[in-house]
């Protein structure tokens, strides 16, 4: 069993060598100058004012990162299932039909909290007049 | 095994190396020639007939050139992003058979470094672990267009593995088969008599599928914001020169031409097709790599057509349309597979219709998820 990855293991290490290799050989060829200007962060020729070092990302990458947890979870759970899914019968398919529905309701969920969503929430000003009146009624009202 | 078969597969594996080698010379010339003519222009004309050795001409340039590491860079990280691109793309080759066998000294020797008995998923494994190479790339350059670049590509092909995954299991059940061997083996015979037993007849959803994430996951145009031209220099790779860029253009082409080879094998026969009798392993070895440069000329064409998607655009096409398309297919796939064996033929009649309704549901599911967000969200916010 074992066996059948030495093929694998031989063409990783020759892809390995290959890379390491003729970086090495470019690297003892091809000229260094470095200077300051060289060496600095690439901004078109300006000082940079903020550096990476540090930074704030959106919070929707991490949500992102969230959600392909639990649907790559999902996909590893149905790969077992599809291989032995004929053995299993109509009962495997239900039961794997039951389980994504479950999968699915969060899916609903994040979608109507707008996790979905890249773009920022629509600020006030773009709201319809129709709406605005609507909004103040209900102010007045309550 | 004896000297000779360690010399064989050494020698096959080397043969294979060196194929994906040359192959990646041919089709970046071809790339570079496609696009050209959509563009009505000669394209790459010096180098060699027809510019066909414009590649290597680059490669010897880049070779000679200068390659410095940023003050900022996080140096090692940034030295082993370049390996990180090349080897997996190499491994996730290794699975694919390029071609039938051909019999040397009396040995079968197949054109397929190993068959592994966990071909898809070894493929899934080795396509997502280029998310490793561009993101640490991009992070351990210690600049902005970099990171921007790595942080909105990780965030897309993770968005796009779901979809991939989901196209391949679509196909293991199909087939019931993990080996990349049986898969090709299964796709023998006609429908009719005459329409070719492939996979992307029965699994049409699931190939489309494979391909725009194929499109997704090797940051091809018009998914290519990680490198962004207009918006992000070069994205992940802005701060890399010289040979390191070359290996990280190497790995970009090898994950292209390993997705096509992908798709070629689970959905496109692999190396099936009619020939002659002379030369019985040569021919394969063509059809395999003509149904290649098939879907590459599809993938360059779609570089030509389309403009490059938005970025909230691409994130909501993927989430709300092919994960759901995705997992709606694997439960279809399911019950045509299953009820037929079970009820007989009123059992795919009914197969068909729970199809049906359950994707008209779901149709009209999407209808009113889009419609009620935009409203709650504004009621909310005050």
């Amino acid at each position: 069993m074992l066996g059948d990855y030495l093929p694998v293991l031989i063409l990783g290490g020759l892809a390995f060598a290959f890379v390491v290799a003729s970086l090495f050989a470019s690297s003892l060829l091809r000229p260094s100058r470095p200077s300051p200007a060289k060496l600095a962060p690439y901004e078109c020729g300006n000082e940079p004012v903020r550096l990476p070092k540090g930074e704030k990302f959106s919070v929707k990458f991490y949500v992102v990162a969230m959600m392909f947890i639990i649907f790559d979870i999902e996909t590893i759970f149905l790969f077992p299932w599809a291989v032995s899914f004929r053995k299993l019968g109509l009962f495997g398919l239900v039961e794997m039909a039951v389980f994504i529905a479950l999968v699915f309701v969060a899916y609903v969920y994040i979608w109507m909290q707008g996790g979905l969503e890249w773009e920022q929430a629509p600020r006030p000003m773009e709201r319809t007049a129709a709406e605005g009146e609507q909004e103040e009624e209900l102010l007045r009202a309550g | 095994m004896g000297w000779l078969d360690w010399m064989l597969l050494l020698a096959r594996i080397v043969l294979t190396f060196f194929m994906l080698l040359f192959a990646l010379v041919i089709v970046i010339w071809l790339e570079r020639k496609f696009i050209a003519d959509m563009q009505t222009r000669p394209g790459p004309l010096r180098a060699g007939p027809r510019g066909v050795l414009i590649t290597l001409a680059d490669g010897m340039k880049l070779f000679f050139k200068e390659s410095f590491v940023p003050t900022l860079a996080d140096r090692p990280v940034y030295l082993i992003a370049p390996i990180l691109a090349v080897v997996p793309a190499f491994l996730a080759f290794s699975v694919i058979p390029w071609g039938t066998h051909v019999t040397l000294f009396g040995r079968e020797i197949p054109f397929q470094i190993a068959d592994l008995n966990i071909g898809i998923l070894w493929v899934l494994a080795m396509t997502s672990m280029t998310v490793y190479a561009v993101v640490l790339a991009g992070w351990s350059s210690g600049s902005n267009y970099p990171l921007l670049g790595s942080v909105r590509s990780s965030a897309q092909m993770i968005s796009y593995e779901v979809g991939m995954g989901l196209a391949l299991i679509s196909v293991l059940m199909f087939t019931g088969h993990l080996k990349m061997s049986e898969i090709v083996a299964g796709q023998g015979g006609y429908y009719w008599g005459f329409v070719p037993r492939w996979n992307f007849i029965p699994q049409f959803p699931a190939f489309l599928l494979y391909l725009i994430a194929g499109l997704a996951e090797t940051n091809r145009p018009p998914f290519d914001l990680p490198e962004a031209e207009s918006e992000l220099v070069a994205g992940f790779h802005t701060e890399y020169s010289g040979w390191r860029f070359a290996m990280l253009y190497l790995g970009e082409y090898l994950n292209t031409i390993t997705v096509a080879a992908i798709a070629t094998t689970l959905f496109l026969g692999g190396w099936r097709g009619p020939h002659p009798s002379f030369l019985p392993w040569l021919w394969p070895i063509a059809w395999f790599a003509l149904k290649i440069l098939v879907i590459f000329y599809v993938y360059v064409w779609i570089r030509g057509t389309m403009p490059r998607i938005r970025y909230d655009r691409l994130m909501a096409f993927g989430w709300k349309l092919l994960i759901p398309l995705g997992l709606f297919w694997v439960l279809a796939t399911g019950t045509i597979v299953l009820l037929p064996g079970l009820y007989g033929s009123r059992g795919r009649l009914v197969a068909v219709g729970l199809i049906v309704g359950i994707g008209m549901l779901l149709l009209l599911a999407a209808d009113v998820l889009e419609r009620p967000r935009s409203r709650s969200r504004e009621g909310a916010s005050p």
